[in-house]
């Protein structure tokens, strides 16, 4: 299933026919969507079903085999400009625990060239309340903080793209919380997002489209006024049995 | 191009920081250097081989095997928590990637290189005197080829189930002309051969330098990118 369904404005991400194939197996199938300034995918799905993969390929990890992907216009895989408008939100923090939660969130914003670094940084640990914890190594932090380092460090540069992989993984409550509020203010300031989750309640709370992911392939695809949360669950329950 | 280097210095200052935190492999690298000494200690015989001769060979032995301990760490510390992900997917360019690990493992080097040198003329009572400023230099230019080849196998090791094996069989091969090269420089600085012999051997230090570093930069995009 293609889908080019977009509430307006000029596509942040816009993907048509895009296949990653991995010797044998075709992680991706075939894949098209466009997503606007301010729209939030949620995309569902079993293991190995190509989410990880479709995310990979936008942040610039992985190489498509076929098809095109462009992010803010510029093709993939794009360079340094395309890569610079990426937040990438991963199920692995990709932190240095050796380094503190401030250190690792300022490197990330030198590398990304934001001269305000020092000020950004420390407006994202205070938006994930990680001011107090803030010089303590990282592999002294419990997996949920490391999760809330890896989301400051994601959003230290105020990416125009976010993509983030399963980003309530170790999260409490009140650091749930924080991202759903994150996310909601990136989207009301014109970031698009694409969450992989595999809560869908949770996902859906957030999205202004929604799809189902299977084999590579997107089995169903909706913008918000067509999400029904009853059909959604039965769909994903069967992409699930299959696998 | 400047890009680039301050890309290459932000991420060789992010791993000093690390290894002045954890110390891991610099402690491991001096003890090897250290205990590589002595066991040459014990096993010559001054009556059979003069220090001259046997020094060039033993510093190179111990330079090349403790420098591998700090390359093996390299990209080691990228692979934790898939710290990989985060610099590959920034805006800096896999070149700069490169640049800024071997640089780190240059200075790594280069350190316990400056440790070991003055064991070696304190263990083997050796007459370094007004060669040392040259030997240090030939240290150094031997350190960078070792470094960049170095860290380019390591990068592709990493992520095999036999890293700790493979880097050293990959590197070592490659390592020989460098050590050849060192080896016979410092040689001849030990014995007060004329300076145009060692100079011949220089100038390849310096080709092999120069060939070395362009050609894994070039090649490290090819390891990374999938």
């Amino acid at each position: 299933m293609s889908s080019t369904i977009s509430s307006g404005g000029p596509p942040i991400v816009e993907v048509a026919e895009l296949t990653r194939v991995f010797g044998t197996r075709q992680a991706l199938a075939g894949v098209t969507f466009s997503l606007a300034a301010g729209e939030c995918l949620a995309l569902f799905g079993p293991n190995g079903a190509g989410k990880t993969t479709l995310l990979r390929v936008l942040a610039g990890l992985l190489r498509p085999t076929s098809g095109n992907a462009r992010v803010s216009g510029v093709q993939l895989p794009g360079g340094a400009l395309a890569r610079s408008r990426v937040g990438l939100i991963s199920h692995h923090t990709m932190l240095y625990e050796a380094l503190s939660p401030r250190e690792n969130v300022l490197f990330a914003a030198r590398l990304y060239g934001m001269r305000d670094a020092r000020a950004r940084v420390e407006n994202s640990l205070s938006r994930m309340s990680l001011i107090d914890r803030g010089d303590a190594p990282v592999r002294s932090l419990s997996r949920g903080m490391q999760q809330r380092v890896s989301i400051a460090r994601a959003m230290v540069h105020s990416p125009r793209l976010v993509l983030a992989d399963e980003p309530y993984s170790g999260l409490d409550d009140s650091g749930a919380r924080a991202l759903t509020a994150l996310l909601g203010e990136l989207r009301a300031a014109g970031t698009a997002i694409i969450v992989v989750t595999h809560n869908l309640a949770e996902g859906l709370s957030l999205a202004t489209h929604a799809a189902v992911m299977q084999r590579g392939r997107f089995v169903r695809y909706d913008a918000a006024e067509r999400i029904d949360a009853g059909s959604y669950a039965a769909t994903y329950r069967e992409a699930l049995a299959v696998g | 191009m400047a890009d680039t280097l301050y890309g290459a210095w932000l991420i060789a200052r992010k791993d000093l920081a690390i290894e002045f935190r954890t110390r891991s492999a610099f402690f491991s690298a001096v003890i090897f250097a250290l205990l590589g000494l002595v066991i040459f200690y014990f096993a010559w015989d001054p009556t059979a081989v003069t220090v001259t001769d046997l020094a060039p060979g033993v510093l190179w032995v111990i330079f090349t095997f403790s420098g591998l301990l700090g390359l093996h760490r390299s990209f080691g510390v990228e692979t934790d928590d898939h710290a990989i992900d985060g610099l590959l997917a920034s805006p800096v360019s896999r070149e700069a990637i490169f640049l800024g690990k071997a640089i780190a493992n240059l200075i790594f080097v280069v350190v316990v290189q400056m440790i070991a040198i003055p064991a070696l003329v304190l263990f083997y009572n050796l007459p370094l005197g007004h060669i040392a400023a040259s030997l240090i230099g030939v240290a150094i230019l031997a350190a960078v080829g070792l470094v960049a080849i170095g860290t380019l196998f390591s990068a592709m090791a990493v992520n095999t189930r036999l890293a700790e094996l493979l880097l050293p069989m990959l590197s070592l091969p490659f390592f020989v002309p460098i050590v050849i090269a060192a080896s016979q420089s410092t040689a001849k600085l030990l014995t007060g051969r004329p300076v145009a012999e060692v100079g011949a051997w220089l100038k390849l230090l310096v080709a092999f330098d120069i060939v070395f570093v362009a050609l894994c930069t070039l090649a490290y995009p090819f390891t990374v990118d999938d």
